[in-house]
């Protein structure tokens, strides 16, 4: 969300500017965006590449180093186990990057789906999908992931699958929303009267003139996705320990000993507070950038 | 507003259908080996067989008279019984859920006496240096897991100056004072996560007001700004952030469950979490329901004051 009065510039959707173009305009308009986008691809190369970077193996202890606060070896100190926590964390990127970024995705599929069936056709079937999206969302996110990992198990294949459908199911009413906007676009009605196949419009005027919208949505998603997972291992359900995650390091057996070693506390939190700070200020830029209509919401 | 109230509760009905559905297949989307699991896993369950957990979770019949029956009961108020403890699990909702309430309950009101003032103020002083400070705080809030907040709490306090939260609970009506005493830190906690939502949409909200026409008369009558503001601008430009509120009710009860997870607070999120850890479903199952349906219930109440907050809806 920004300055409501931004002089915009006219963008047209059909002529998307080109991605190094589109990147120069966020640098000098949203600098803070910018900001963030570079912190966000900064943890997605810390992610990609944590197998190189860590200096020290994840599950590797060393009881003669246990809880030393940082230091030149152990940049972000050790635990109680003598294994060092920037490792730790430089793994937990991994995972988080990993499922924040698979699981959006799919979520965003999901919603394209739901949300062009419900906004596009209308009707009996949009009726009954709003209806069953009202119901969903009824349920907090944490609380339906924790039943769902419950029963089918706390891997990273399935806390993907249950992360992609709460949001996808969830987002594809802002789908929706702006799918009717454009279903009612002049250039849509012409390419109608044309006789063009519904298969036709939908691909070439209804999914391109919706992307500002699902990109924000993607964005706004992976940090959503990457939090609710961290909550889940923060309350001992997400993948099981010996694997690093943000979430986990804060949680169980290691919570004793932050009280003799308060920098366990915080290096994990804070790495996540950082990226989805960096997505959140990176999204609304990139929302008040490609779609002045979303300003304001969520 | 009699008929409008009418009408949204004849809305509310397939929506509360659809909720008993969800509810119903995620009980019934475990798989027969879990059962198995949860007989190995559980040391309670060793004079248990599986043909007893299988009549208590009801698969021993075809699926639509599972739910006709579920929904039946349900609607007489009847959840089942644990399967580890022989109490009916409304009674342990009874004794869990006004305590989750209450902590949902101080966590909004410091939402709001947070959110409201400084988005308010953030839209009179647009673009000012208190706008950006506010604007950032409320980005960061979001950011915050407020798990990790809640850990900084208990940590920091007590290695600095040996200070820790009060973790004993104490029932309300028995010492108001040290229940509230022990509450407020994780509804500081969860209410200030929530504020940051509403303050963006304050002050979204209140920007639009303020360029509106009857504003601008408001002022060119000679109205002071405080007036202004508070009656012409306010009331107006709140609408949708109530509606807000009630959407940010499930993101409220998932924060619930993680303070009190931290802070020890024997409410329906440490019920849950007990719950999902022995794998007893019927609690399971029986949390979701009164989630989902209090959900509804709020968002209903949230729609009929829009309806008398707003003349225009209930004339629709």
């Amino acid at each position: 969300m920004s300055e409501v009065t931004l002089p915009l510039v006219e963008v047209s959707v059909r002529e998307r500017p080109a991605f190094i173009a589109f990147t120069l305009r966020l640098i000098r308009e949203k600098p803070l965006g910018a900001f963030g986008g570079a912190i966000f691809v900064l943890f997605l190369f810390f992610g990609l590449f944590a197998d190189f970077l860590i200096p020290y193996g994840v599950n590797e202890t060393n009881l003669r180093v246990r809880l030393e606060g940082p230091s030149a070896d152990h940049l972000f100190g050790t635990d109680h186990l003598g294994r060092d926590v920037l490792s730790r964390v430089l793994i937990g990127a991994q995972l988080s990057m990993t499922i924040g970024f698979i699981a959006a995705g799919l979520a965003t599929i999901i919603s394209i789906v739901l949300g062009v069936l419900s906004g596009y056709f209308g009707g009996k079937v949009d009726m009954l999908i709003q209806r069953f999206v009202d119901a969903w969302m009824c349920f907090p996110d944490l609380l339906f992931l924790m039943v769902v990992i419950s029963i089918i198990g706390a891997g990273v294949p399935q806390i993907v699958m249950a992360l992609s459908l709460i949001y996808g199911i969830a987002g594809s009413r802002i789908v929706r929303g702006s799918v009717i906007s454009v279903r009612e676009n002049m250039h849509t009605h012409a390419a109608r009267c044309m006789g063009a196949k519904t298969m036709h419009i939908l691909v070439r005027h209804i999914l391109p003139n919706i992307m500002p919208v699902v990109i924000v949505l993607f964005t706004t998603r992976v940090g959503a996705a990457i939090l609710t997972e961290a909550g889940l291992s923060f309350l001992g359900l997400g993948v099981p320990p010996p694997t690093p995650t943000w979430g986990g390091m804060l949680s169980g057996t290691g919570r004793t000993y932050m009280y003799m070693g308060p920098w366990l506390a915080l290096a994990p939190g804070l790495c996540l507070t950082i990226v989805v700070y960096a997505i959140n200020v990176y999204g609304d830029a990139l929302r008040d950038l490609l779609d002045p209509r979303m300003r304001g919401s969520r | 507003m009699q008929a409008y109230i009418i009408r949204r509760l004849l809305a509310l009905l397939p929506t509360l259908i659809l909720v008993s559905l969800i509810v119903f297949f995620c009980q019934r989307l475990i798989p027969g080996d879990v059962i198995d699991l949860m007989l190995s896993q559980n040391d309670l369950a060793t004079d248990q067989d599986r043909a007893v957990i299988e009549a208590a979770l009801g698969f021993d019949q075809p699926m639509y008279i599972q739910y006709f029956s579920w929904i039946g009961d349900v609607v007489q108020g009847d959840l089942g019984d644990s399967l580890w403890q022989n109490t009916p699990v409304t009674q342990q909702l009874a004794e869990t859920m006004p305590i989750t309430f209450e902590l949902g309950l101080l966590a909004l009101i410091v939402a709001l006496t947070v959110a409201i003032p400084i988005g308010i103020y953030s839209a009179v002083r647009q673009d000012t240096a208190g706008d950006y400070i506010a604007r950032s705080f409320s980005l960061l809030m979001l950011a915050i897991p407020g798990f990790w907040l809640g850990t900084l709490v208990m940590v920091f306090p007590s290695v600095w100056w040996r200070w820790s939260p009060e973790l004993e609970y104490v029932p309300f009506f028995e010492d108001p004072l040290q229940n509230l005493s022990l509450m407020i830190v994780p509804a500081i906690l969860l209410g200030l996560s929530m504020s940051a939502v509403t303050m963006r949409m304050t002050r979204t909200m209140m920007l639009e007001v303020m360029r509106q026409d009857y504003v601008r008369t408001a002022r060119a009558k000679g109205l002071s700004e405080v007036a202004v503001i508070l009656r012409h601008a306010l009331r107006n430009g709140l609408i949708p952030v109530v509606t807000l509120i009630g959407l940010q009710v499930p993101l409220l009860i998932g924060g619930a469950v993680i303070m009190e997870r931290i802070f020890v607070v024997p409410g329906m999120g440490l019920l849950l979490l007990e719950a999902i850890s022995q794998r007893d479903y019927p609690v399971v199952s029986g949390v979701f329901v009164v989630v989902g349906f209090g959900v509804l219930l709020i968002n209903l109440a949230v729609d009929l004051s829009y309806g008398w907050l707003d003349p225009k809806v209930r004339h629709q």
